[in-house]
């Protein structure tokens, strides 16, 4: 908890330099996460119900990195693999799910098959490639995996073309709230954010509460030892892979009815997900969570208050806090 | 490997057998061909099949094949061969694709591309050399026909500045007041949207925020939110290809779509109707081409390429189908003469193309004269609701042929 | 950077070859070559930091596109600069950048050092994507390629396809041997310490952050040059130039070549330009053979395409020394690990 509170002041006194402005009194009078975010407040005639709207957004959208950044962590933190086709499975998710629709129009059925195939896709990659690779340099599997992205990728153009599609909301959930006289937020989009809650929420427990989290927690800790202590073995690895690959696919299918499918749409996500799983910290489920939150909200306002500098601030939030911290927020010191 | 001799493109039309330099699969059947008659004229294409703008890279080969099929597959008396390059969006591959085609491929024409900084890569190369030919099926670049115009440089699309103008001037017209133009920030996007805000503070009205979103991203929430808070008369806006999709369905799911009125160049509503469906019914926009024309080649295209590919047509569509046109009417004039290019840069500059967009020619600086048309999405397809502007020329600002 | 004999023939020939093809080859082929060879001074210089400072840049083109805006600012449309000032510019620009880059990143490791120079090369990538002034996205054109000229004497002319193909040829032989130069220092076995065991080297003394820092300088100066190369032959630069795909690109280009080799890389860039020459006529799918072509290469060849070129050389050793006996060629050193004689 202390580390927590350390965390925020540090962040405040990050901001002052880069923003620093007398008008922006408004961080001393908002609790901690909010300040940063919120320095450019008096700035702008941004009314609170628009800003509240636009912290919504944020979040939202830090929901769905977390969904994507958190299979790539996972992965990296037990593995040691940079998985650079993690954008592909996105991809491949959500073109599973726009041809199950086809098939059985109904979008819970498809993801739940489009889930199975993920696993399974996960598993024969990790088999028949990437467990060649294991006592290997990593650059090998950096190399290995990106050969991965150029076949992932002709393949969807072989398989699917280079049309794009929509998915789409299922009638129960295709209503919205009205926030306000303007502007309505779909109810799918709460629903996005709630089964994301739901994953993030199933990896705590998962992650907290059972041996596949210990040996998680563990590898996020210190990969030699615990590969030392024999955790290594084949099928370890085989499933946090195929676990991996089936949460990318699954924030591609969830996020399919609103993002639409179409070709290369993996690699936008993906260096975004790196990004989110530094800052956080590489092999930790929390920082990627703390991480995601971060990146959804400084881009969300980011775009609204600075759009010269929408584009970097990303980047410049990467940079500030590699620069505070090198191993990321809740990363172990190497 | 390849390893052919060097040639120049004269030689390489007359001896055929200096076609040994291409690749087994592709040589083939031309040197067969080849066997008794002259070599086939080649067109390269550089067009992209991968990434957001792949559906336009396919539609405007799919249609500029179609329209050379239906002249028998012959260009002036010569069959036909194709070279495509996926361009990948890449602009630091385009200078080496494009050599690629004229060096090694010893192209006629050059097709491509649809991205307007790659376009520019490869006018600044081609714009230098007297042979090949480069016809631009769709990249708007401003400067495309502008400084950078050359006697062998044509476009048969428009310029970016063409279909956005007509959508400022409709938007301070039909009684707005304010606005807020939201598009990408690379060049076909800034310069329709100065285009439209020209036209539309003419006409009285007042842009109240201009935002632009790094190309190619999609995420637009943040950005809806603010125009809602902002709340202008109108917004006018400029996307494409799967981005077009995305945005229109955001702006109807935050439920804005019936509170501001959407407006912009076509391309908006254009080939997405699939994909966007009730989010792009209403839709108004001016562009230089909308489905329910009423002319014979407009029917005669549609039915042809929706039999030909099983999709309806879109502007895109049409853009190759024209280029096609182009080509054909060009080499019959010359007898299939390619290498007169003299010639037939006359032929195409004097080309009446019967289009399904109506009939167009060249402007001096070797870009459409055509009509702008008012269009609106019903059920799907862009239909017809007037003439925005007669026979509009872009101003070609900077060439030296004007 | 002990070479072999057969290694060093084989380099040779690798040289006279190049020398002699612009005699054989056809115009786009020798311009393809150009290209790839400054794609090989690139890949040079970056596995400099991967291959023996043991630091993975995922950021490299930054150097390698800054150089050519500065190529770009300093050419006027009327008229070419100088050679001796537009490479000062440059090379000054892209050392600078490395210098205040590097600086922060040298902090870092590991995958931490990837993505931080990813970030900063993403910063400068955004400034030039936004500068509109600098023809944001779309690039801008470089009018002139600078003039070679001592006095009123004209030295070069770069206008010239096949004096610019001898001037790249010879930049790549230079950096090759100021490279190999600078790993046979003191400096060279310092940095390589670091890749082995940074803790260690400290524990000698030295202070291994600074000699990170200049490696990187190094590196980014030469990825500089390279840049300065590309933009003066292809007369035209855009932000993606510096975008993550170009660092990305060169990367694969490194480890796909074999790090820790410097002609590895080179080997790669040429491997990559061919396979994507020649797939491209085979088939519209050309990406799903390059795919499988980069993961035949890691499975099968360890230590990527210079591994082949130790195996060649270890095979030829046998020609230099029919006897087998008496020293043992260095060319072991490069043996593949895990492979079985």
């Amino acid at each position: 908890m202390r580390k927590r509170v350390y965390f925020f002041t540090v962040r405040a006194g990050l901001r002052l330099p880069a923003f620093r402005d007398k008008r922006s009194l408004a961080p001393a009078l908002l609790p901690g996460p909010l300040c940063s975010l919120s320095s450019g407040y008096f700035l702008l005639p941004m009314d609170f119900t628009t800003f509240l709207i636009q912290v919504l957004n944020g979040v939202q959208y830090g929901f769905m990195l977390f969904l994507v950044a958190s299979g790539l962590t996972l992965i990296f933190g037990i593995m040691g693999i940079i998985n650079l086709a993690h954008g592909a499975f996105y991809m491949i998710g959500a073109y599973l799910v726009y041809w199950l629709m086809g098939i059985t129009d109904n979008l819970f059925v498809s993801i739940t098959a489009a889930i199975a195939i993920m696993l399974v896709i996960g598993l024969a990659i990790e088999r028949f490639a990437i467990s060649f690779l294991y006592h290997r340099d990593h650059l090998h599997q950096v190399l290995l995996t990106y050969g991965l992205i150029l076949i992932f990728n002709e393949m969807q153009k072989i398989l699917w073309g280079s049309d794009f599609y929509s998915v789409r909301v299922p009638e129960i959930l295709s209503g919205s709230v009205r926030l306000t006289e303007t502007l309505v937020y779909p109810h799918y989009r709460l629903f996005i954010s709630f089964m994301c809650m739901l994953v993030a929420a199933g990896m705590y427990f998962v992650i907290g509460r059972t041996k596949l989290g210990m040996i998680i927690r563990a590898g996020a800790s210190n990969r030699e030892m615990t590969r030392a202590l024999g955790i290594n073995i084949g099928w370890n690895f085989a499933l946090v892979f195929s676990l991996g690959a089936a949460l990318a696919g699954f924030a591609g299918m969830i996020g399919a009815p609103v993002s639409s499918v179409y070709p290369g749409m993996g690699n936008q996500i993906l260096i975004i997900s790196f990004v989110v799983i530094v800052i956080g910290g590489i092999g930790s489920v929390k920082g990627a969570f703390v991480g995601a939150m971060l990146i959804g909200l400084a881009d969300t306002f980011g775009q609204v208050l600075f759009p010269e500098f929408a584009a970097m601030i990303v980047y410049l939030l990467m940079a500030f806090v590699l620069m505070w911290r090198p191993q990321g927020l809740f990363g172990k010191p190497a | 490997m390849s390893n052919m001799s060097d040639n120049s493109r004269r030689r390489f039309i007359k001896g055929a057998g200096a076609l040994a330099g291409l690749t087994a699969v592709s040589s083939f059947v031309p040197v067969r061909f080849a066997i008794g008659a002259t070599a086939p004229v080649k067109i390269g294409i550089l067009l992209p099949y991968s990434g957001t703008y792949a559906m336009l890279g396919n539609s405007i080969t799919d249609a500029m094949k179609l329209r050379i099929a239906q002249a028998g597959d012959k260009l002036g008396g010569r069959a036909v061969e194709y070279i495509a390059i996926d361009s990948e969006m890449s602009v630091p591959k385009a200078p080496t694709n494009t050599n690629k085609l004229i060096k090694k491929n010893n192209v006629d024409f050059i097709v491509g591309p649809v991205h307007s900084g790659i376009a520019a890569a490869m006018a600044k190369i081609i714009g230098k050399r007297k042979t090949p030919i480069m016809i631009v099926p769709n990249a708007g670049s401003n400067a495309v026909t502008g400084p950078l115009c050359a006697p062998n440089i044509f476009r048969t699309s428009f310029s970016n500045w063409q279909p956005a103008y007509p959508g400022g001037e409709l938007m301070a017209k039909e009684g707005h007041k304010t606005a807020v133009t939201i598009s990408w920030k690379y060049g076909a996007g800034i310069q329709m949207m100065a285009a439209g805000k020209e036209a539309f503070e003419k006409g009285g009205g007042k842009v109240v925020r201009e935002i632009l979103i790094p190309f190619p991203k999609v995420n637009f929430q943040a950005h809806l939110a603010e125009i809602a808070s902002l709340k202008p008369d109108a917004v006018f806006s400029f996307f494409s290809g799967g981005g077009a999709a995305k945005f229109l369905k955001d702006y109807a799911a935050a439920g804005l779509k019936d509170k501001i009125t959407l407006y912009g160049p076509g391309f908006l509503t254009e080939g997405v109707a699939k994909a966007a469906g009730a989010a792009a019914e209403g839709i108004k926009t001016t562009l230089h081409y909308a489905d329910t024309l009423d002319n014979a080649a407009n029917k005669a295209f549609r039915a042809a390429y929706k039999k030909a590919t099983g999709k309806a047509a879109n502007v895109f569509a049409v853009q190759g189908y024209d280029t096609g046109s182009l080509l054909i009417q060009a080499l019959d004039a010359v007898k299939g003469d390619a290498g007169a290019t003299a010639d037939l840069i006359k032929a195409m500059e004097v080309a009446v193309i019967d289009s399904p967009r109506g009939s167009w020619k060249m402007s001096k600086a070797h870009n459409p004269i055509q009509d702008i048309y008012v269009r609106q999405v019903e059920n799907g397809e862009q239909k017809l609701l007037g003439v925005a502007a007669k026979q509009l020329e872009d101003p070609a600002k900077g060439c030296k042929m004007v | 950077m002990t070479h072999s004999k057969p290694l060093v023939f084989l380099l040779l020939l690798g040289v006279f070859g190049l020398a002699a093809f612009p005699f054989a080859g056809s115009e786009f082929y020798t311009e393809l070559a150009v290209r790839l060879m400054i794609l090989g001074i690139f890949a040079m210089s970056l596995d400099l930091l991967i291959g023996y400072t043991g630091l993975v840049s995922f950021g490299h083109a930054a150097f390698f596109g800054l150089a050519g805006y500065v190529l770009a600012i300093i050419t006027p449309e009327s008229a070419p600069v100088s050679i001796w000032f537009a490479l000062l510019a440059c090379l000054a620009a892209s050392a600078l950048a490395a210098l205040a880059i590097g600086w922060i990143c040298v902090r870092t490791s590991g995958v931490y050092f990837i993505m931080i120079t990813l970030a900063f090369a993403q910063m400068l990538y955004y400034f030039f994507n936004e500068n509109t002034a600098l023809g944001s996205s779309d690039g801008i054109f470089i009018y002139h390629k600078p003039t070679v000229n001592i006095g009123s004497f004209q030295l070069l002319d770069l206008d010239n396809a096949h004096t610019f193909y001898y001037f790249t040829l010879a930049s790549l032989v230079l950096v090759y041997l100021l490279l190999s130069t600078f790993l046979k220092a003191p400096f060279g076995r310092v940095i390589r310490g670091i890749k082995a065991n940074e803790a260690r080297t400290m524990a000698l003394g030295f202070n291994t952050r600074r000699y990170k820092l200049v490696s990187f300088i190094i590196s980014g100066t030469l990825a500089g040059f390279a840049g300065f190369l590309e933009a003066t032959f292809s007369g035209f630069v855009s932000p993606a130039h510096l975008g993550w795909h170009e660092s990305g690109l060169i990367l694969m280009t490194v480890i796909l070549g074999g790090i820790g080799t410097l002609y590895g890389p080179v080997l790669g860039a040429f491997a990559m330009g061919l396979m994507e020459d020649s797939f491209q006529d085979m088939t519209d799918h050309w990406l799903l053979l390059m795919g499988v072509f980069v993961i035949a290469v890691v499975l099968f060849l360890p230590n990527g395409i210079a591994g082949l070129g130790a195996r060649g050389a270890k095979l030829l050793s046998g020609v230099f020394r029919p006897s087998g006996g008496g020293t043992n060629p260095p060319a072991a050193k490069n043996k593949i690990p895990g492979e079985e004689p």
